[in-house]
């Protein structure tokens, strides 16, 4: 008998609260994508818990995908930090503020 | 249901993955050296996959290791060397007034709300699935690939291109400028 | 008859036109000939129209020329109504007018603005005609209004002069406040009776109820005082000697200001249904006779002494209206148009001698100099003051007579202006050409001379009709005479009887006495003095301080309204407004735009925090 699929799905909801807090509070573009990493996690073990529990291949199919695609993303969002922040001395988001007002 | 009704051995894996992601969690967002918040994350997606393996999820934990662990991870620590290693932020400071506070107060609700709505929900509900049966005597990854070559070839072929894509941007991303001051001045 | 009636209208219309358009190109020769030829024209037209009229089989014809204003029961007609009243009219103003047309040729010699002056005085003419000859009261109020918008140009004239504008601005402002009276009236008739053509009129007036006639009576007197100056409307008109003193002769005591009795005599029919408005309007008359003579004994400058004349001699017109004498006004309107004219252009030949002035006190022995100015100016005076046999002692006697039969007080109140006026007139004359020289310290040694043959022509043929023209309406020959002819125009109103010859006589024994009495008096006062502050006094210079009276009670409060109006209200309640609210969405805005602080964690936050309010609104949906 496996453990219950609630335990795993507050776990997950816990895993996604940690990274959004962290991303809201950091302020250093790297640490910020790596808790974005996080909240992904925290939906992909959503998703196969589903699976498992209601027998469905799917949510593993779709936990697939949102794996290539974070990879994608973070190919891409880590060429961004790297331009943005080659010539600057710090990684703060907090001086990307042009666009105030 | 007391947790003495279920196995044992699910109990001690679920407690296992459960402390690695939570640590590894805790520890991504507080340290201060972005390094160990790299091997912080390593130690959660680590546990995630045992998690994952524990759902009967076995492709998908191999996946998980190689290219999150393995490659994403890496491909942080790339760019963490590139930047600079001493780049430290000040943790303890916080400019933007009030942002910890209602950042707290606004997760602090959004995790609760998405457990109410669950437990509201009784966790999981709906039919199983009749064509993607999980478990169909076939191996795990034998039902991964007939799901996603036939019910999601579409969405499979679209990945291949958005990987081109992301691959394209990234090298344009990176590229330095070649000087065109000589071009310019001719 | 009706191409005739037609071209008596149009032709002024032709010259103002005329002059309008090629008036650049024209000398100040042929401006003046175009604008007296047309007025010519038009009274030789009117003399046979009226002969056409007498051998015609009706006395009212219609003459219809388009279809003004249709809608719904709304029926205005452009249409001319000949009749003995309107013909009667007809003849008097084309003729004084083509007098004074002649007149001005020689006196406004040498303006500027010469064209000007005919333009403005033929359009004049045009709209006093029209509103003579219309049949109903809409167009009769176009023709009533074209009066005092020409009196507006020409009052204001000499526009370079605050005083000459402000007096325009005053005629017209007090014409307008006496045509709303006007304007009510005809609400009135046309509510209850659908029509408000004047024929049709006097045919249903009969379901007319008292009270609603009375209001009809009330409000066309107040229209009827506006612009023939009777009180409370009357202080414009001294104000308005500042205009040329041909404008004086034609508008402010020939023309314009009988527009009033004209109007009342017309809607005899209608009058006759209410006593109490004939009263009102009796009484009136007969206090502003009684008020503007008074008045008129204290005035330095000729001009307003003739002036405060036209009110008190029109208030007896008013007087006699009130009484129902519809013939004996009208009688005395065309005679005191002759004398009165003739007293003006008179003045206006004095001025012109003495290069500008007005005041009395500075003339004085001006009978030597003006060998025909002043026999004419003579026969003014006797007339108007009442001395046999000149037109005003059988006009001005022909009203006290039928007064006496009515009201005995208002007869003595008449009685009494008539000593006033003679001693006025007789006061005025003496000062200006008896007694010494007072001129030669202001003209430096040149003489006064004599006017052109343009100017002492038309006192000459006043003159003549106003020795003659007592023979329009002699008492022994009422039935042949202008009353006779204008009797069937009245003929709705029963006539009031005449009382027997030995009243009559006794009651015109009382008028020479009166007239002799009020002359010798001045003779005897004013032979040796200019000024006396015995004689005058400062109350009746300042007329009644009723100018005053309007200021304090009227025009303070209403520019003070005004004013607080621009400071307070304008500023702060309506600009306020707008401006408030221009501020406050700009302030808002302003607010709004910290929320773009720049920093992407609060967006990220705000994004949370909307999440969050989702997750709870889901979770209460599906508890």
């Amino acid at each position: 008998m496996n453990v219950p699929a609630a335990w795993y799905l507050i776990l997950a909801a816990g895993l996604f609260g940690i990274g959004a807090f962290g991303l809201l509070t950091r302020r250093s573009a790297l640490i910020m994508f790596m808790c974005i990493e996080l909240m992904l996690n925290a939906v992909n073990l959503t998703f196969v818990t589903f699976a498992r529990t209601l027998s469905d291949v799917s949510g593993q199919a779709i936990v697939f995908f949102v794996m290539v695609v974070a990879a994608a993303e973070v190919t891409v969002g880590l060429g961004i930090v790297v331009s943005v922040f080659r010539r600057r001395s710090s990684t703060s988001v907090d001086e990307l503020s042009e666009m105030k007002g | 249901m007391s947790a003495s009704a279920y196995a044992i051995p699910s109990v001690l894996v679920f407690a296992t993955s459960a402390l690695l992601i939570l640590i590894g969690a805790i520890g991504v967002i507080s340290v201060k050296n972005p390094v160990h918040a790299a091997l912080c994350l390593i130690m959660t997606l680590i546990g995630v996959a045992v998690a994952f393996v524990a759902q009967s999820a076995d492709f998908l934990a191999a996946v998980q290791i190689i290219v999150y662990a393995g490659a994403i991870v890496v491909l942080f620590l790339f760019v963490i060397m590139f930047l600079g290693v001493d780049r430290r932020e000040h943790i303890h400071f916080e400019p933007l007034v009030g942002q910890r506070v209602f950042a707290a107060v606004g997760v602090a609700i959004t995790v609760g709300g998405l457990i109410a709505l669950m437990a509201r929900s009784h966790w999981v509900s709906g039919a199983t699935s009749v064509t993607t049966k999980l478990s169909s005597g076939n191996g795990n990854v034998r039902e991964l690939g007939t799901a996603v070559f036939t019910t999601y070839l579409f969405a499979f072929e679209v990945t291949a291109a958005l990987l081109i894509i992301a691959v394209v941007g990234a090298v344009l991303l990176a590229r330095r400028e070649r000087p065109t001051q000589s071009e310019e001045s001719a | 008859m009706a191409t005739v009636a037609t071209l008596i209208l149009l032709l002024p219309l032709c010259g103002f036109l005329s002059v309008l358009i090629l008036g650049r190109s024209l000398s100040e020769k042929q401006v003046g000939i175009i604008g007296t030829g047309v007025v010519a024209a038009s009274f030789v037209l009117s003399v046979i129209c009226f002969v056409l009229l007498l051998h015609h089989s009706s006395r009212e014809v219609t003459v219809n020329l388009f279809s003004w204003i249709s809608v719904g029961t709304l029926h205005v007609p452009a249409a001319l109504l000949v009749d003995p009243l309107s013909i009667t009219m007809c003849l008097f103003v084309t003729g004084i007018s083509a007098l004074i047309h002649l007149y001005s040729t020689g006196y406004m010699h040498g303006e500027k603005d010469f064209r000007k002056f005919f333009l403005y005085l033929n359009l004049f003419v045009f709209s006093m005609l029209l509103l003579v000859l219309a049949n109903n009261l809409v167009l009769t109020f176009v023709g009533w209004e074209g009066v005092g918008l020409c009196s507006y140009w020409l009052v204001s004239y000499y526009f370079e002069r605050d005083a000459a504008a402000s007096a325009g601005k005053k005629a017209f402002i007090y014409n307008r406040v006496g045509d709303v009276g006007m304007l009510v009236a005809m609400f009135l008739l046309f509510s209850r009776l659908h029509t408000l053509t004047y024929l049709t009129i006097f045919a249903r007036s009969g379901t007319l109820t008292p009270t609603i006639a009375t209001l009809v009576v009330l409000t066309l007197l107040l229209g009827a005082t506006g612009k023939s100056a009777q009180i409370p409307l009357f202080n414009w008109l001294p104000d308005a000697m500042e205009g040329p003193t041909p404008v004086s002769a034609l508008i402010h005591a020939a023309t314009m200001v009988t527009a009033g009795v004209y109007l009342l005599v017309r809607m005899s029919p209608v009058l006759a249904l209410s006593p109490s408005g004939r009263m009102t309007i009796a009484v009136i008359g007969g206090v502003t006779a009684f008020v503007a003579a008074t008045i008129a004994t204290s005035q330095k400058d000729i001009k307003k002494v003739l002036a405060f004349s036209t009110i008190s001699q029109i208030g007896y017109m008013v007087l006699a209206v009130g009484v129902g004498a519809y013939g004996a006004a009208i009688f005395l309107m065309v005679s005191h148009a002759f004398f009165k004219a003739l007293l003006f252009l008179g003045s206006g030949s004095v001025i012109h001698s003495l290069n500008g002035e007005q005041d009395m006190r500075k003339m004085g022995g001006l009978q030597k100099y003006l060998p025909l100015t002043f026999p004419t100016f003579l026969v003014g005076w006797l007339a108007i003051s009442g001395i046999p046999p000149f037109a005003g002692f059988w006009s001005k006697g022909d009203v006290l007579t039928n007064v006496f039969e009515h009201n005995k007080a208002l007869w003595v109140l008449g009685v009494v202006t008539a000593i006033l006026t003679a001693y006025y007139m007789t006061r005025l004359f003496i000062l200006t050409f008896r007694g010494s020289e007072r001129f030669r310290a202001d003209t430096e040694g040149h003489d006064p001379h004599e006017s052109p043959w343009v100017m002492t022509t038309p006192l000459i043929v006043l003159a003549a009709l106003t020795v003659l023209g007592g023979a329009l309406d002699l008492p022994w020959v009422h039935h042949d005479s202008l009353a006779g002819f204008l009797a069937p125009t009245f003929g709705y109103v029963a006539a009031g009887g005449h009382a027997d010859t030995v009243v009559q006589y006794g009651l015109a024994l009382v008028d020479v006495a009166a007239a002799i009495f009020g002359l010798l008096a001045a003779y005897t006062i004013w032979r040796n003095i200019t000024e006396s502050s015995r004689y005058e006094s400062l109350f009746l210079e300042h007329v009644w301080h009723w100018d005053d009276f309007y200021d304090a009670t009227i025009g303070r409060p209403l520019t003070d309204a005004a004013q607080f109006g621009d400071d307070v209200i304008e500023p702060k309640v309506i600009d306020g407004a707008i401006t408030g609210l221009a501020v406050s969405v700009r302030r808002s805005a302003e607010g709004l735009r910290k929320v773009q602080s720049g920093f992407v964690r609060h967006y990220a936050l705000a994004t949370v925090l909307g999440l969050a309010v989702v997750i709870v609104f889901l979770v209460a949906r599906v508890g």
